[in-house]
């Protein structure tokens, strides 16, 4: 077997034994809760009979184990069981707003992603000229702000000083692809503005660190032109750390969704999670969060493949 | 093109009148209160840089002329915070929990900064959030120090099996978004202020284990920790006395740098209604209780958000010059 492939398969079964460990640890956190899930939920006056029902409803009579893999099997076709607050299905509360979180994040992903590739490689380029330190103060301020300063400061300029966009990001059940751009909008500029100024900073660090590499002074001092030192010298070796660093950013687009959406009151999954965190509804933030973690792991688990696919020392092996 | 001048240069007079003559707080008029206090601080780093200077002489003048400006910056705005954090009793024109005010008052002289929704004084509570809310991120950062630092370095030391053992579930826990995390475990154990504590610092405390472990790693494999334990020193010599006074430099900077990452979570869980809760002060919680007024286009409910920027600034300009030191660049 080819030492990328043989590479790869590990990655991925080490993945997916991290999301499975992962999953245990989600429904062992659950079977933490402290007293009677039942009881609590139904309330005191909730007669003996009641209880039974609602614990054979739920499931909380089987023992954690038989419970944690009809759970994971359920998981694994979309069904994440019964809502403890409202008895609803998780899968119905949650269909709708996943598609929106992702929407948001994607959208912001797609502005995100090339502004800071393109504006890191340019500061790496350049470094030390006016720009670079202007990008330097402008990330490091990016990266100490709250997000949600962030997404204020653009509500009171671009909404109440420009009047461009509308302050709530409601979004009608049966929008249109163009309804739905303009309510995530100003929501995707804010997670745009976050995450741009690690991302840009991280592949300045990148490409530094690569320019800095006697093998590109060689190129250099060969006489090669500067442009095609960096496509066919530097670029090959720079994918691997760029991929990264767009992973690690996405992954961090997760977090940043959380907040930005209850700033912006935007229907999303992060707004489901603080509500039921708040209400105590322990089965929805378990969904929630091992959908979060999953994405996060896949995020982190393609980079690393694609930084293996990438390698030029693995794609020519001697 | 003249047009755009022209409008900026009107914006700019109507936001340094009304600044000066206090007429109503708009968005340019905040920005143009920040950057006076930055540039105020700014020229006060300076200053005490130059005076600094003149003060000493020889060997001393040479280091201290060697700190740039950004971290006297630094600096002085973590001293005016631990300042403001201990003497808040005496600084705060009103007690924390006093809601004497009606609610959502303009800045006045009475209120200078106006009032909250709930008749709270926003300078006061503010002042009072400075001790609640870093003080907590200290707490916090000082406790996933402890308990990260020396597993860490126990882990470095003895290797074997505990290294494995906990390096494994160290990489379980970090494969979860930390606030997703911290959001599902205060599910389960409800949101008190004990339990955002012991959450965040055992969560944070994954990031140091690994950097307490991998920096104490390279020096175990030293000459010197060899001969000490052939010597027969004990564990905690060896710990103590080999290992750690070598990785102070890396520790201590990610100190500074876990505290920012520290107090932007708990910011962020207070702002999602989860971490301090009204009466007590603490700034993420003032911004989302008030955020109301950003509706009527007021940015008063920001200046908590500008405080904790502003300290993160301030830390992480203190930690790039460590860090350079430690590293010995000399440009």
């Amino acid at each position: 077997m080819p030492p990328v492939l043989r590479m790869i398969l590990q990655r991925l079964g080490l993945g997916l034994l991290t999301l499975f460990v992962v999953s245990i640890l989600i429904s062992v956190a659950i079977e933490l809760l402290p007293g009677d899930l039942a009881q609590q939920i139904l309330g005191q006056t909730a007669t003996p009979e009641n209880l039974a029902a609602f614990r054979k409803e739920v499931g909380l009579d089987q023992d954690p184990v038989t419970r944690y893999f009809t759970w994971l099997g359920g998981a694994i076709q979309g069904d994440f069981g019964v809502s403890m607050a409202s008895r609803r299905p998780i899968a119905d509360l949650i269909a709708n707003r996943l598609y929106n979180t992702l929407f948001l994040a994607l959208y912001a992903a797609a502005i995100a992603v090339p502004l800071a590739v393109t504006l890191g490689l340019l500061a790496a380029l350049y470094r030390n000229s006016l720009y670079d330190r202007a990008v330097n103060v402008f990330t490091l301020g990016s990266i100490s702000t709250p997000e949600f300063f962030v997404a204020y400061i653009l509500i009171l300029w671009l909404v109440h000083g420009a009047g461009l966009f509308g302050v709530l990001s409601t979004i009608p059940t049966d929008a249109t692809f163009g309804q739905q751009i303009e309510a995530t909008t100003l929501p995707a500029i804010t997670l745009t503005l976050v995450v741009t100024a690690h991302m840009m900073r991280m592949t300045r660090a990148a490409i530094i660190n690569l320019l800095a590499s006697p093998y590109i002074e060689m190129a250099r001092l060969k006489g090669i032109p500067r442009y095609k030192v960096i496509l066919r010298h530097a670029l090959p070796n720079a994918l691997a750390p760029i991929i990264n660093v767009i992973a690690i950013n996405l992954a961090y687009l997760i977090t940043g969704v959380v907040i930005v959406e209850q700033v912006f009151t935007y229907p999303g999954l992060g707004g489901l999670m603080v509500d039921s965190v708040s209400k105590q509804d322990a089965t929805v933030v378990q969904a929630c969060c091992l959908i979060f973690a999953s994405v996060y792991i896949l995020l982190n688990l393609i980079a690393d493949v694609l930084s293996i696919v990438t390698n030029p020392r693995l794609l020519h092996p001697k | 093109m003249i047009e755009f001048f022209e409008n900026t240069w009107t914006n700019l007079t109507n936001i340094f009148n009304a600044m000066l003559e206090g007429g109503p707080i708009t968005l340019g008029v905040f920005l143009g209160y920040t950057f006076t206090i930055l540039l105020g601080m700014s020229v006060g780093a300076w200053i005490v840089k130059r005076a600094l200077l003149l003060a000493t002489s020889g060997r001393r003048r040479h280091n201290l002329g060697l700190i740039p400006v950004t971290a006297y910056f630094g600096m002085l705005t973590i001293a005016t915070y631990i300042f403001v954090a201990v003497f808040a009793d005496i600084l705060a024109p009103y007690p924390e929990t006093d809601t004497s005010g009606g609610s959502f008052e303009m800045w006045s002289a009475q209120h200078i900064l106006g009032t909250d929704n709930r008749g709270g004084d926003m300078l006061s509570r503010l002042i009072y959030g400075a001790r609640n809310t870093v003080g907590l991120a200290f707490v916090i950062t000082f406790l996933a120090f402890i308990i990260g630092g020396v597993l860490g370095l126990l882990a470095a030391t003895l290797g074997g099996f505990l290294d494995q053992a906990m390096s494994r579930v160290v990489d379980v826990l970090m494969s979860i978004p930390p606030l997703i995390f911290s959001l599902l475990l205060l599910t389960i154990f409800g949101t008190s202020v004990l339990n955002l504590i012991l959450v965040i610092a055992i969560l944070d405390s994954t990031r140091v284990y690994r950097l307490a472990r991998a920096v104490s790693m390279n020096v175990v494999v030293m000459d010197f920790v060899e001969a000490a334990r052939l010597r027969g020193e004990g564990l905690w010599w060896v710990i103590s006395r080999e290992i750690l006074p070598n990785i102070t430099a890396p520790l201590i900077a990610e100190f500074g740098l876990r505290f920012c990452f520290v107090f932007l979570t708990i910011s962020a869980l207070s702002f999602l209604g989860l971490g301090l809760q009204p009466p007590t002060a603490d700034w993420g919680s003032m911004v989302k209780e008030n955020a109301d007024l950003i509706n009527y286009a007021d940015p008063t409910p920001l200046l908590p958000a500008l405080a904790i920027a502003l300290l993160t600034v301030a830390v992480n300009f203190v930690v790039d010059w460590m860090l350079h030191r430690s590293s010995g660049l000399k440009d």
